[in-house]
């Protein structure tokens, strides 16, 4: 039985039967009429109509049957849109900034392929109905602490368990790759001292590959022929390298300055890894051309960020994904955010304002991280066939200005609702409260 | 070339070199904008019209203006003109954040270490501010003072940048910040929000006796006048209302205690309320009392004070009358308020000029000077943002900003880097590892720029380490 389907049965437990038809996470059918439907993958239908059952959308198009029993929802002057895909955030590992007890993404140690950030993802943060709201159906989730993190987890933002909540099994070994940036401005490390220890990092780095290797060398003996070959000793870290050494889990490279992009592509080079992307490249417009050559993938964002050097323009991490884009390199977004990863489409939004073309831009919040993860037969896209996850908006999903009225996650919908909307309605005209109000 | 250039040290060579010498002799302009769309926030928007600037100000505004003989003509045709923004609450352009060796510390002000070389200065011009209110940082209940900038880059002159006539103001800060630097980090008043009371109204009460005293040897009822305290007179000027107390605060029943202690010292006039997370929580109170309020848009959740949060506060207080304005507190969010502004209408259906008030009129209320800016009106500075589409829309790009009738930025013509000091000796433009996220409250040891955020100036690892 594939992962998806137990998943698909579990939540059936769950939400199908009758005793819970009341339940508040509503799986239809479901008919949205009237719709403009962007598909992303192909085109936009105006005055459409886009069926979801059992999950799926069943049908799309403009001569489309209302299955029998099926919830109606006129979206008339309305669009319809795949859920947005954020690259890369630490929803569900972090609660409060501030206290540490609550973060669950940096452990302690440079060497931690074992861990799993799923382990740690908590279904019902505060912080996931607050930023879905904004059209976010699907995120990366990540550890990001010492070399090698852990793996991450492409995450759908609605389950009970994050069994539920994992998007066809994508996960990825994630790794910082050693920097020769400064860590902020309190770093008062020389030059020559910084150089140096990114050079010991990137030695201890090829050393966990080379032992790495090894180990995967003799499991692999000791599985063909137990007889003569014993097994490697227990060593936690180094089993969980397995399917990374052997190719067959995908790495996301956490890398940002230039120079440090153009030594992690070497080293890709050099390892011979195929499935690998690479994380923030905050600087990845000055060595954009060399990123397109090696033909790797990036998540790149925030968008919405200053520059990483006082002598750049000021618009450089604005343009970063329009200049990447145009080098021909393949580019999905990022916030790297927790709480407001809800302003992925407005660092989408600057983008475009600042040169990357509107269906690219779109693109890269939807079909092209599906693509990279390699779910594109689930997400990304209004197709046939695919996960009902998307949302239906009242106007450009990138302006502020409009709201997002419906949202699908994996087929159930989702109420519109957050503590800060709830927070609002209670609030905007408080009672008591009006007594002291003064008169407009 | 440049590295010649850099191997004579010479920070004037570099100066011509980007370009910037010719707004040094000048400080205000003469310009004829014409044909724009103008939001002049407090009259409505104007189609297919033309600003007139003399001599640093707005001279007229209409149709069909005619530019005196050398006044310089721009055409907005499909631009957008509005008021320069103004950002009531940052931390860029200045050398130090926090003094953060005492409970108390009205002597110190950060207008005394002003830094017209950070670069931060014109990436807020970049982005159409023009007007920041510089402060002291949270580290203490009755912090530094303040001090309101006009964002004049190019200017090498620190003193300069001062607002000229716009009121002095100090920073409070309540809540968890305080706490932290002093209870906890050094085992003295305040470790609880009772101790924050405390402080608070006890450096008042001695200020008033201070204050006492002083009249009572001018009028010669004393034979000497009290010991000179710097401290105390800055305190004595903030209970005659000369200063306007700028407090930071997140939780709604901190800020109903300074309320109360504001109301009790009769400041309720010269009070404003700042990052104010829970204010939408208590609005009917701080509206009863008059009481103008700076917020966030939709920063939250970085520390437990500011988890109970809705990123509508802002359009909750406008709704409850209040004069609301949006802050920066950021080296990034400066650069795009704009931005920022128009999320109110997402969270909660504020009108265009509703959200733009947020960004101009309001703080230049909170700051006393909405005499000289926060609209276009006849009279006013000439200080404007020139965007390519309407600065509520994300794909708004600031094309130009004015100050006083110069034009500081212009995204037509500027070089690249816009740095007005190199050091040949160090370390060559640092480039940053981390990700460049925002809230500087947040993950004190991630990179995020440098030039930012309230705790600044608190040594985090040494403070960390000693807890």
């Amino acid at each position: 039985m594939s992962f998806l389907l137990s998943v698909l049965l579990t939540a059936g437990l769950l939400f199908g039967t009758p005793a819970d038809a009341s339940a508040s996470y509503d799986r239809g059918p479901f008919a949205i009429t009237n719709a403009e439907l962007v598909t992303v993958a192909n085109g936009t239908i105006s005055n459409g109509t886009l069926i979801i059952e059992n999950g799926r959308i069943t049908a799309l198009g403009t001569d489309v049957a209302i299955p029998e029993g099926a919830t109606v929802i006129d979206a008339e002057g309305k669009s319809v849109y795949p859920g947005m895909i954020d690259s890369g955030t630490r929803l569900g590992v972090t609660e409060v900034g501030s206290i540490s007890l609550t973060q669950d993404y940096n452990e302690v140690g440079t060497l931690n392929p074992q861990l799993n950030i799923l382990t740690a993802v908590h279904p019902n943060s505060r912080l996931i109905p607050i930023n879905r709201t904004a059209g976010i159906t699907t995120v990366i989730t990540e550890p990001s602490g010492g070399r090698i993190s852990g793996t991450a987890a492409l995450i759908n933002l609605h389950g009970y368990t994050p069994e539920q909540m994992l998007v066809d099994d994508v996960q990825l070994m994630t790794m910082n790759y050693p920097s020769t940036g400064r860590r902020g401005w309190w770093d008062r490390r020389s030059d020559d001292e910084i150089e140096r220890e990114a050079q010991e990092a990137i030695d201890e780095l090829n050393t966990i590959w080379e032992r790495a290797a090894q180990y995967a060398q003799i499991d692999s003996a000791h599985t063909a022929d137990p007889a003569t070959h014993t097994a490697p000793a227990y060593v936690p870290e180094m089993e969980a390298m397995l399917p990374v050494v052997r190719g067959e889990m995908p790495v996301m490279i956490r890398v940002n300055r230039s120079a440090d992009i153009r030594s992690a592509l070497e080293w890709i080079a050099d390892r011979g890894l195929d499935q690998v992307v690479l994380s923030g490249v905050a600087e990845g417009w000055r060595v954009a051309d060399l990123i397109a050559e090696a033909g790797v993938p990036v998540l790149a964002g925030p968008v919405i960020a200053t520059p990483s050097r006082s002598s750049d323009r000021y618009d450089r991490a604005y343009e970063n994904a329009a200049l990447l884009h145009e080098a021909g390199v393949t580019v999905a977004l990022r916030t790297g955010e927790d709480a407001n990863v809800r302003n992925l489409p407005f660092n989408a939004g600057f983008a475009v304002a600042y040169g990357m073309p509107y269906a690219e831009a779109l693109r890269a919040v939807t079909l092209t991280p599906a693509e990279i993860f390699g779910v594109a037969d689930e997400l990304g896209s209004l197709e046939v066939g695919k996960q009902a996850s998307l949302f239906i908006a009242d106007g450009d999903p990138f302006e502020p200005a409009t709201a997002v009225t419906h949202l699908f996650i994996d087929g159930y919908q989702i109420p519109m609702e957050s503590e800060q909307s709830r927070l609002y309605e209670e609030f905007l005209d408080r009672d008591p409260g009006s007594a002291l109000q003064v008169q407009e | 070339m440049l590295s010649r250039f850099l191997s004579f040290g010479c920070t004037l060579t570099l100066l011509l070199l980007l370009g910037v010498a010719p707004l040094l002799a000048q400080d205000r302009g003469d310009v004829l904008i014409q044909n724009a769309t103008v939001h002049t926030v407090t009259n409505g928007t104007l189609e297919s019209t033309d600003i007139l600037v003399r001599d640093g100000r707005i001279a007229s505004i209409g149709q069909g203006l005619r530019a005196p003989s050398g006044v310089q003509v721009i055409d907005a045709t499909d631009l957008h003109v509005m008021p320069g923004i103004i950002d009531s609450h940052s931390h860029i352009g200045i050398s130090n954040v926090n003094e953060a060796t005492r409970p108390v510390t009205a002597d110190v002000g950060v207008g005394d270490v002003l830094d017209p070389y950070d670069v931060s200065i014109y990436r807020a011009l970049a982005g159409g501010t023009t007007t920041a209110h510089l402060m002291h940082g949270s580290a203490n209940p009755i912090g530094g003072r303040n001090q309101t900038v006009k964002l004049r880059y190019g200017d090498l002159n620190p003193a300069n940048y001062r607002f000229e006539g716009a009121p002095r103001s100090i920073k409070f800060a309540l809540g968890e910040n305080p706490m932290r630097v002093h209870g906890e980090g050094q085992g003295i008043k305040p470790r609880t929000r009772m101790g924050i009371e405390f402080v608070i109204r006890d450096a008042f009460r001695r200020a008033q006796a201070y204050a006492e005293a002083r009249e009572a040897f001018a009028n010669g009822e004393r034979p000497a006048p009290p010991a000179y305290n710097e401290r105390m007179e800055v305190l004595a000027d903030v209970l005659e209302g000369d200063l306007i107390v700028h407090s930071h605060s997140y939780r709604a029943d901190g800020m109903l205690m300074l309320m109360q202690v504001i109301d009790d010292f009769g400041l309720n006039d010269t009070f404003v309320l700042q990052h104010s997370i829970e204010a939408f929580k208590i609005a009917p109170e701080i509206a009863a009392q008059g009481i103008p309020v700076s917020v966030f848009m939709d920063w939250w959740g970085f520390k437990f004070e500011a988890y109970n949060a809705a990123a509508h506060n802002a359009a909750i207080l406008i709704r409850n009358g209040i004069t609301a304005s949006i802050h920066s507190d950021s080296g990034d969010l400066i650069r795009h308020m704009y931005h920022q502004a128009s999320k109110s209408q997402r969270y909660g259906d504020l009108t265009d000029d509703e959200a733009l008030a947020l960004i101009t009129i309001n703080p230049a209320i909170q700051l006393g000077i909405d005499d000289r800016v926060g609209s276009i009106e006849e009279g006013k500075d000439a200080d404007l943002a020139v965007f390519s589409a309407h600065p509520l829309s994300v794909y708004a790009v600031p094309q130009m900003t004015f100050v006083d009738g110069v034009k500081r930025f212009d995204r037509a013509t500027d070089p690249d880097d816009m740095r007005l000091q190199l050091n040949p000796d160090g370390n060559v433009a640092p480039a940053y590892a981390g990700e460049a996220h925002s809230h500087s409250h947040a993950h004190p040891f991630d990179a995020r720029g440098h030039g930012e955020g309230c705790m600044q100036g608190v040594n985090l690892f040494e403070f960390l380490s000693t807890k």
